[in-house]
């Protein structure tokens, strides 16, 4: 057993966390998410400098060569600093779908440009009648000669504005929900069929619903095999959803923290707030949850840095299960323990907890992962 | 970062289990479980296993080698805890073995390390531990047991309560005011060793709610106490009792235990028509979850002190959350039970008809009604939460 980390990886970690503190002060954030844009070109060039585009990616692809380890590190660091740019679409999820199907023609084609911050990718998996089942898919492909033409509809696709290419999943045979006949697509964003209405996610991202009409693919637009989807899918998301609670345990670090000093510094009854048990109590059970979350984190990530299985998969929904409970009790006693100040969209703590509040729903939410915990 | 075992480690825990498959055999695991009360001494095939841990040289791993401690490393305390809870071993006493012994080792003199270790490391001898009074529980230093000095002795006078099998203990360790005029509450306390057949203690048992005999309320009248019994310096016990909350932290959250609990717990669901009920099984995985998280959390602090630290904040949780997880799981027996969570027999009583209902219910109602003592004793579960708010959160 070992729970300490190697140099690379404090390394790692040190730099996302200089990065956050000194490039990413919440005023600079809160211009960012309203601008056009909605992120920063400058510091996506910066991630690729310092080669955290790669990180998920093997050495001979270009990449860093780490695994779910250095990712939650540098999750954790983002969340403290609730960075905005689409590290989780185009790298870890549709980054993630080819590293694992890609053909080597099509990894020699997208990861570079991945890697140098060139491409922006997003993954079209969600639908509005499937919930979180991943097999419920209505978006269809069907033959037409050598090339395919999908059909469908795709909603709540994170980073869909800035994508220059989408990872879509769609139905090839089979029944609407069934775990076969689950095919994955390389399409083009700009190619005609594909269009788009883009808006704001409340925890300031940026989304699109996409419609797909009779959008026409050469054979070399399948990643992986065809029919044989699903299981790449899974194991993309769920590196994904080890990511985003990485990134919410980061958030409930900084909100208990930043509820703890806003309670020592803010009085009333001639004494701070801090003094009363009722609070410090409360603010106890906040700092239990972070920690508990923590200890999962560790668990997921090491589980799935081990292989992909069903330990695997177990523990990362129970992480989510745990973060899920956590980031909501945390989130919302740190915007009620400052009070009105909670409340303003001034101020960070709103946000963090805004963040928090979608991460339990991203890649499924309580419910969905105990139920997938108690059936593995 | 990694959860394997090393090569050495897995040694170990191959040594363990064949320690106990050796020494713990099912006959004497069957024979501890059809116990229904245990008695303050061990019990027949308690003895024998005692006997063989001190034999091994395992009876107090957890001691400094000098002492006769097993000079393992955290992963290996932790291997020793998961595997004997896994086999229902019995455990030793903590009184003796982990709470007054590191006091001993630490600040008692040549003389009463010599006197009193031996017997505690071989099982040999029973304390009981005389810190509540009726005017002091959470706020334990406002305790008023008064002992003055009378030549080469101490006359103690006052009462102790919730105490812990005072009524099989062969000694007691205790606080008492020295100086009832210190400067703080907390200055005017010793530390003394008291020999529970000295003339001028009673004991009086307060039966708790499962009507059993645990806890007692002990008197102390002109009890003398030589002061040679005194551990360490006159008016600083309080320091030395404090000091040994700080040790042995792995353990606390008696993770093992639970996991063996939850374990149990599904198997009774499942013998009681649960196994198609989804929302009892919900209920299941949360816990089971919670669970997982407090293990890794405690692994957390383990790894922290094998690496040569101390435990870092997160060990404070692990009170609260393992009291808090323990009794879930008691609460969750007395649902998977059902209507024959109602039969109440007495304690003692087994009588030649069998059990009322299945046979793990009997211990079961006990158990939980037990349990809630969990978070209460040892510093209840709000006291920690002070702590935890004043030494972690700076509040």
């Amino acid at each position: 057993m070992d729970f300490s980390f190697s140099e690379e990886q404090t390394l790692l970690k040190d730099s996302v966390s200089r990065f956050v503190h000194n490039d990413y002060e919440f005023a600079a954030r809160q211009k960012l998410v309203k601008s056009e844009l909605g992120y920063s070109r400058d510091h996506w060039r910066t991630f690729a400098e310092l080669g955290w585009l790669g990180v998920p990616f093997a050495e001979k692809d270009g990449g860093y060569g780490g695994g779910p380890l250095e990712t939650m590190l540098l999750m954790e660091e983002f969340g403290k600093g609730l960075v905005v740019e689409p590290y989780v679409p185009t790298v870890l999820l549709a980054g993630a779908l080819l590293r694992i199907a890609g053909k080597s023609a099509q990894k020699e084609r997208y990861l570079p440009r991945i890697i140098d911050g060139s491409l922006q990718a997003a993954f079209a998996f969600a639908e509005p009648q499937g919930r979180f089942n991943l097999a419920d898919l209505t978006t269809t492909a069907k033959k037409d000669g050598e090339d395919w033409l999908l059909e469908g509809y795709k909603c709540v696709v994170l980073n869909g504005p800035s994508a220059d290419l989408l990872v879509v999943s769609a139905r090839t045979t089979g029944a609407q929900r069934a775990r076969t006949g689950v095919s994955l697509f390389l399409v083009d964003a700009s190619a005609a069929g594909v269009s788009r209405r883009d808006y704001p996610t409340v925890d300031a991202l940026r989304a699109s619903e996409i419609t797909f009409e009779n959008v026409r693919l050469g054979k070399d637009a399948v990643l992986g095999r065809v029919g044989r989807a699903l299981p790449v899918i899974e194991q993309a998301i769920d590196e994904a959803t080890l990511a985003i609670g990485a990134e919410a345990v980061g958030c409930m670090e900084v909100l208990y923290k930043a509820t703890v000093e806003y309670c020592k510094t803010r009085e009333q009854f001639g004494q701070p707030i801090g003094k009363f048990q009722v609070l410090q109590h409360r603010m106890v059970d906040m700092f239990m949850e972070y920690e508990q979350s923590k200890s999962l984190m560790y668990m997921a990530a090491m589980r799935m840095a081990e292989g992909y299985g069903d330990e695997a998969k177990k523990a990362v929904s129970a992480f989510k299960v745990q973060v899920g409970k956590s980031g909501r009790f945390v989130g919302q006693n740190a915007v009620q323990l400052h009070g009105g100040m909670g409340m303003t969209d001034e101020l960070n703590v709103g946000h963090y907890f805004k963040r928090l509040t979608t991460v339990d729903t991203l890649f499924g939410n309580v419910d969905h992962h105990l139920r997938r915990f108690g059936s593995l | 970062m990694n959860l394997e075992l090393d090569a050495a480690d897995r040694d170990f825990q191959a040594e363990v289990r064949a320690f106990i498959d050796a020494h713990w055999p099912d006959a004497a695991r069957a024979q501890a479980r059809d116990t229904v009360a245990r008695e303050g001494r061990p019990s027949v095939v308690e003895r024998a296993w005692f006997d063989a841990l001190v034999a091994r040289g395992w009876s107090v791993p957890h001691w400094p080698a000098a002492h006769g401690g097993a000079n393992w490393s955290p992963t290996q305390h932790y291997i020793w805890a998961r595997e004997t809870a896994h086999a229902d071993c019995p455990e030793m006493s903590p009184f003796g073995s982990r709470m007054l012994a590191p006091v001993l080792y630490t600040w008692g003199s040549p003389a009463q390390q010599a006197a009193h270790l031996p017997p505690i490391r071989e099982a040999r001898i029973t304390w009981c531990q005389g810190y509540s009074e009726p005017g002091a529980g959470s706020d334990l230093a406002s305790l008023t047991t008064r002992a003055v000095r009378d030549g080469d002795h101490y006359v103690v006078n006052g009462a102790k309560t919730w105490t812990s099998g005072a009524h099989h203990a062969d000694w007691m360790f205790c606080l008492v005011r020295t100086d009832p005029h210190a400067r703080k509450k907390q200055e005017g306390i010793s530390f003394l060793l008291i020999d529970m057949r000295s003339p001028g203690i009673e004991i009086r048992p307060i039966l708790i709610l499962g009507e059993q005999h645990t806890v007692n309320g002990v008197t102390l009248n002109d009890v003398r106490v030589p002061l040679a019994n005194r551990v360490g310096e006159e008016n600083r016990g309080w320091t030395y009792a404090k000091g040994l909350l700080t040790h042995e932290r792995t353990g606390i959250a008696g993770v093992a235990r639970s996991q063996v609990a939850l374990r149990r717990l599904r198997y009774l669901a499942l013998a009681n028509g649960l196994d198609d009920d989804d929302v009892f099984a919900t209920k299941l995985d949360e816990l089971e979850i919670e669970l997982l998280a407090l293990e890794m959390t405690e692994l957390r602090t383990l790894a922290t002190v094998e690496g040569g630290g101390a435990p870092g904040p997160e060990s404070s949780i692990l009170k609260i959350k393992g009291t808090e997880i323990a009794q879930r799981i008691d609460d969750l027996v007395i649902e998977a039970l059902g209507y024959y969570a109602l039969p109440y027999p007495a304690p003692q009583l087994i009588d030649n008809e069998g059990p009322i209902g299945p046979m793990n219910a009997v211990p079961a109602i006990r158990g939980m009604l037990y349990g809630r003592a969990a978070s209460i004793f040892g510093g209840s579960n709000e006291i920690q939460k002070n702590i935890i708010a004043k030494a972690v959160l700076g509040l």
